[in-house]
């Protein structure tokens, strides 16, 4: 059995009384793509958060590519390879698209205590943007303000930033919200498409994108874990129609 | 830079306004008005410590109420080495550079632990301590303050002696401290500061730890405003405590906010209206109605509400609206 690039052993996390995260336990392996779905406050973005490092857990081990990093910051774990997109769209507004992906590639390069020369007349930062824009469809949105582009644009770059940390593991969350059902079809094939670059672990509340793109589902309720399989597997389990897919399935 | 002239009206507003400022000791002879120059030379004492100000305020979206603080620092440091008959502006300079720079990376260690409110309000209560620290300081004046009889003693080609020499002094610091910030805000540091100003969560989910690169720029505004303090104690010739209180500081954030936060010329500018204002506003008080004179604080404050409500992005803002075409902001 190949070893998991990521490992999450007996996270916890409360908020007050709240349990958000419930002795949570899962392993990622590389190279494709893994689903979390769950009812809405099931605790997954708070999961995310533990991932990246923005929330600390209460108790439990995350492990990434066989070293602990429970303790490490939110920076240099994204240094290390796991990078994020955020679930409300979370880009620099009044910089232009193209100084967006280059702030990226700029903290994919490790440090940036590099105060003199202008990064706008930089050719090797202008190209490595220009081809991360390139990748995701927005070259030639490249000189507009992020403000000035549309929402669903907007979530395409964000996956261009996150891609420019040339992440060993991509955390999207909720990729889609907010999409047209084009740009959903656009996003899904070129999520697809990604798969040979990159492991992923998909949010999404779009359960044909869930179908069509993920190899592992885990399901989330209330906290925990309560089961992990493929995508098949996950549809036959009659805990999981009950606890999620909802009265209709079961 | 000045290989071409800038395409914008705002843009060349700039450039008219710093050439000006080199011919000024000219004008000021041609129409004999000494006292021109000394308004002047304070004018841009003061904006200097503005865009060190703006450096983190403007483009990095640290607030501080303390800023004054690097002023006194920086004019101690000049202040303290007189009263024992130490001239030489060699070590004024670098014990400027040295003190200013431990001082905010002291404080701004602690500081940029926090945000918003509660960074105003501790880089408020560090100014404070360090004023009353000086205020009892018996030995050196307290706060009576201590009178420096020399300026700082450098060589010939570099002499501060005389009010023309310190003004181009003062001249040559500020075009020096806007080249250095606008180099800085567009190199890869710059980036990473007006990012997390944005955004921080998600610079730090981008790599940067924030926290270390907002202490670095910190430190570079501080030593910029411990120079303009420097300048400072050399102009008055008299320093006291009084020159790094909080209500100094505020004055500063009111510059930086008149003239435009997150653009370059923005604190310039707003020093220029400020100092303008503060000085003959009164006297067209006194023009209006004798007993009026006192009360020039009212149309002032008055002022500076409605320039902060209406003129959004200060006198800058307004510049920038006779741009023909819409050019990328600074930020």
């Amino acid at each position: 059995m190949t070893k998991p690039l990521l490992r999450i052993c007996g996270l916890c996390k409360s908020f007050g009384g709240i349990v958000a995260t419930d002795h949570v336990e899962l392993d990622i392996l590389p190279g494709i793509i893994h689903a979390i779905i769950g009812p809405n406050g099931a605790g997954k973005t708070t999961l995310i958060a533990q991932i990246s490092g923005a929330l600390k857990p209460d108790t439990g081990q995350i492990e990434f590519n066989g070293h602990d990093i429970t303790s490490l910051s939110a920076p240099r774990r994204a240094r290390l390879g796991l990078a994020r997109s955020f679930q409300v769209t979370s880009v620099f507004l009044p910089m232009t698209v193209l100084e967006n992906v280059m702030l990226a590639v700029q903290g994919a390069d490790g440090h940036s205590y590099r105060f003199w020369r202008p990064v706008h007349k930089d050719p090797e930062m202008l190209d490595k943007g220009m081809a991360y824009l390139q990748q995701v469809g927005l070259a030639g949105r490249a000189r507009h303000t992020a403000a000035a582009i549309s929402h669903g644009e907007q979530r395409q770059l964000e996956i261009a930033m996150a891609l420019a940390m040339k992440p060993r593991l991509l955390l999207l969350d909720e990729p889609m919200a907010g999409m047209g059902l084009e740009e959903s079809a656009r996003m899904i094939g070129f999520l697809a498409k990604l798969r040979e670059q990159t492991t992923i672990l998909l949010i999404e509340h779009d359960m044909d994108a869930v179908f069509t793109l993920a190899n592992t589902l885990s399901v989330l309720v209330h906290g925990s874990v309560i089961a992990t399989d493929t995508v098949k597997n996950i549809r036959a389990n009659p805990e999981v129609q009950r606890a999620y897919l909802g009265e209709g399935h079961a | 830079m000045m290989a071409r002239l800038p395409s914008s009206t705002s843009g060349r507003c700039y450039c008219l306004l710093l050439v000006l400022l080199a011919v000024a000791p000219w004008i000021v002879r041609w129409t004999d008005q000494p006292f021109l120059l000394d308004l002047l030379s304070r004018g841009l004492i003061l904006a200097i410590a503005a865009t060190s100000l703006n450096l983190i305020m403007g483009f990095g979206g640290m607030v501080s109420l303390g800023h004054a603080a690097f002023i006194g620092i920086g004019a101690y440091c000049v202040g303290i080495p007189a009263y024992y008959d130490l001239y030489n502006g060699w070590l004024h300079l670098g014990l400027t550079v040295v003190v200013s720079a431990a001082f905010a990376l002291l404080t701004g260690a602690v500081s940029l632990r926090t945000k918003g409110v509660y960074f105003i309000m501790i880089t408020l209560a560090f100014s404070q301590m360090i004023y009353f620290t000086f205020v009892s300081l018996e030995e050196y004046g307290g706060d009576d303050g201590l009178v420096i009889y020399l300026r700082s003693e450098f060589p010939d080609f570099l002499t501060m002696q005389g009010p023309i020499a310190l003004y181009y002094w003062i001249f040559a610091v500020l075009l020096l401290t806007l080249f250095l910030v606008h180099r800085l805000i567009h190199s890869h540091f710059g980036r990473v500061i007006v990012g997390a100003k944005h955004n921080e969560l998600r610079m730090q989910s981008l790599g940067f730890d924030t926290y270390r690169y907002r202490l670095t720029c910190y430190v570079i505004s501080g030593v910029i405003c411990g120079l303009a303090g420097l300048l400072l104690g050399n102009f008055t010739g008299f320093i006291s405590p009084e020159m790094m209180s909080w209500i100094r500081s505020g004055e500063l954030i009111f510059m930086v906010v008149m003239g435009g936060s997150g653009f370059l010329f923005g604190p310039l500018v707003g020093t220029g209206a400020f100092v303008f204002l503060e000085q003959y506003l009164p006297e067209f008080m006194k023009f209006l109605n004798p007993s009026w004179l006192e009360y020039w604080h009212l149309p002032f404050g008055l002022l500076l509400v409605l320039l902060v409500l209406f003129g959004k992005g200060g006198i800058h803002g307004m510049l920038s609206k006779l741009d023909s075409r819409t050019r990328q902001s600074d930020q």
